[in-house]
């Protein structure tokens, strides 16, 4: 199969197979920038991978105060699960833990509730209202229903339950073979502020590059996932290696979006803005990840994404 | 738009429950001319009392309006109300969406049991306006009640949820209120009497009852989004809210959920 050539990097002509996830979106604000991106960081952290942490999640956007319900500048943050249930177990974990601890904060439906793709209600201020031992109070505010849990900075406001979103996607990918370890992480730099800079997606791993990409399964009985060999540079030169010579780094970007659209885009702007950088980066070529396409029923074939979007 | 015209002074208290834009548009004029009005044994009907012209819109005029019509707008869904000139007890009772408004003032137990819309009256509202009748488990139970003049005294007795706003009010704002919100530019004394749950918010007050208790001053975000929410509705209602508040807390001679908000100094 031939390669297909973008900005004059080769693209490996495969694709990135994504799953079906359940995911929700919040809006946290607090009273100053600082501090909403402070609750947004501290509930997004450990949850790159949805296997070990329980979930993925990450910043989507910060808001100005005009964006925000209450006015306070704010952030939006995507919130990733297996299912349902294990995204509620999830989010409460962490609101509680990382947000209603966070001074000043309060949390917001980050999702519209007529948006047409919203699924199902998670409860969220209606059971983090029990930290209030009875002291707490509903307020209905403009059709909403709102929980005061009385803290001793005041009081924590949480929206009463959040939606989720149906057709969530996680698990699109690229993966960046360069030849230097400092020009080829400059790479996945671009890629991930361009992937970043479309709504509804996030990268969930450290600053959106995830080093150590996995196969599933491994020879040690029991690990669900273990190194992807093909793409480790020290392993050249081995059956089964899929790096040419000159390739000696990979990385990658993992993205997960509230449709399979927002995917599709975060993945068509990340290739678009790596292999324009590229160039003289020392990047060899841009490939996906992929189990044969028999895991996940989303499929983000690299040669739909070479063409700017319709 | 459908017209009803007083052409005079009623003889009796009219109840005008169900006379909405959605029933109406359903009959001819001559079938809503036989709709029973009248309160005594007199078997007033809307054509005895009223001049009526029917476009099937969703909109009703009742024009010349006075204090003897009661319960106008009562058990409205849909469409809008309007009112020029007085109405009596019980306006829009039970509603449970649309637009009410009315040009003139109101009898007692405006808006009580209503659970949706929005009623505006432009006048005074007498006694009990979003209150419970006696015996009722609620007063206003959802609604928006704006009262551009002065309302009685119990405003918003035993309400469940809502809103009202109103210039003024009497004694005893609040009383026995279950849940909602309630700004007003000046209440009287002894707000919140008795009051679970549900906010006041005040510029000015009369005299408070002992079991409300000050908790300070917080910069709370519940107010933001009051303001938020009023700034279309209410715009000098939503500036008291940005205001700095005192918050007392109340009343605890019962559960003590609710609260007073009154500006600091």
């Amino acid at each position: 199969m031939p390669d297909l050539i973008l900005h004059g990097i080769r693209v490996e002509d495969t694709f990135a197979e994504a799953f079906d996830m359940a995911a929700t979106a919040l809006v946290l604000t607090a009273e100053t920038p600082e501090w909403a991106l402070i609750a947004a960081t501290t509930m997004t952290g450990f949850a790159t991978s949805v296997i070990g942490c329980g979930a993925e999640a990450g910043i989507d956007a910060v808001l100005s105060p005009d964006e925000t319900p209450d006015g306070r500048p704010g952030v939006r943050v995507l919130l990733f699960g297996f299912d349902a249930g294990g995204l509620k177990d999830q989010l409460l974990r962490r609101v509680g833990q990382c947000v209603l601890t966070s001074p000043g904060s309060a949390v917001f439906a980050g999702i519209a509730w007529d948006d047409p793709n919203v699924g199902k209600a998670l409860k969220l201020g209606g059971a983090i209202r029990y930290f209030g031992d009875g002291f707490a109070t509903a307020k209905r505010v403009a059709g909403r229903r709102y929980w005061r849990t009385p803290v001793m900075d005041g009081e924590f406001l949480c929206e009463h339950s959040v939606p989720t979103v149906g057709g969530a996607v996680g698990g699109g990918n690229l993966l960046f073979l360069g030849r230097r370890f400092a020009e080829t992480l400059r790479v996945a730099e671009i890629a991930v502020a361009a992937a970043r800079a479309v709504p509804d997606a996030i990268l969930p791993f450290p600053g959106g590059v995830v080093r150590s990409g996995s196969k599933v399964g491994a020879r040690t009985k029991g690990m669900m996932a273990s190194t992807n060999d093909a793409y480790c540079p020290t392993l050249k030169g081995r059956a089964g290696s899929a790096l040419p010579p000159e390739v000696d780094v990979v990385l990658e970007i993992v993205i997960d979006g509230l449709s399979a659209g927002s995917v599709a885009a975060a993945m068509r702007a990340a290739l678009h803005a790596s292999t324009k950088a590229g160039g003289e980066l020392g990047l060899v070529a841009v490939t996906a990840g992929n189990y044969g396409g028999n895991l996940g029923r989303h499929h983000f074939h690299l040669r739909d994404l070479i063409g700017e979007a319709a | 738009m459908s017209t009803l015209t007083l052409r005079e002074a009623p003889p009796e208290r009219l109840d005008l429950t169900g006379l909405d834009p959605a029933r109406l548009a359903g009959l001819s004029e001559a079938e809503a001319a036989r709709l029973a009005v009248g309160t005594s044994r007199r078997g007033l009907t809307l054509g005895d009392c009223f001049a009526i012209s029917l476009d099937g819109s969703d909109c009703l005029r009742i024009l010349g309006a006075t204090d003897r019509l009661d319960r106008v707008g009562a058990g409205l869904a849909a469409g809008r109300i309007v009112v020029e000139g007085d109405v009596g007890q019980r306006l829009g009772a039970g509603m449970r969406g649309g637009t009410l408004t009315v040009s003139g003032s109101a009898g007692p137990f405006a808006g009580t049991a209503a659970t949706g819309g929005t009623i505006r009256i432009a006048g005074d509202a007498a006694g009990s306006a979003g209150g419970a009748v006696h015996g009722a488990a609620a007063g206003l139970d959802g609604a928006t009640l704006v009262i551009g003049g002065s309302a009685g005294d119990r405003l918003g007795d035993r309400m469940r949820a809502g809103l009202i706003v109103a210039k003024r009010a009497g004694v005893h704002a609040g009383a026995r209120m279950i849940a909602g919100t309630i700004v007003a530019d000046e209440i009287g004394d002894y707000p919140g009497y008795g009051m679970r749950r549900g906010t006041l918010v005040a510029a000015r007050h009369g005299a408070l009852l002992p079991t409300f208790v000050e908790t300070g001053r917080q910069d709370l975000v519940v107010l933001r989004l009051l303001a938020k929410s009023l700034q279309a509705l209410a715009p000098e209602a939503a500036a008291l809210l940005r205001a700095p508040l005192r918050r007392y807390s109340g009343d605890l001679a019962t559960l003590g959920k609710g609260e007073l908000f009154a500006p600091v100094g």
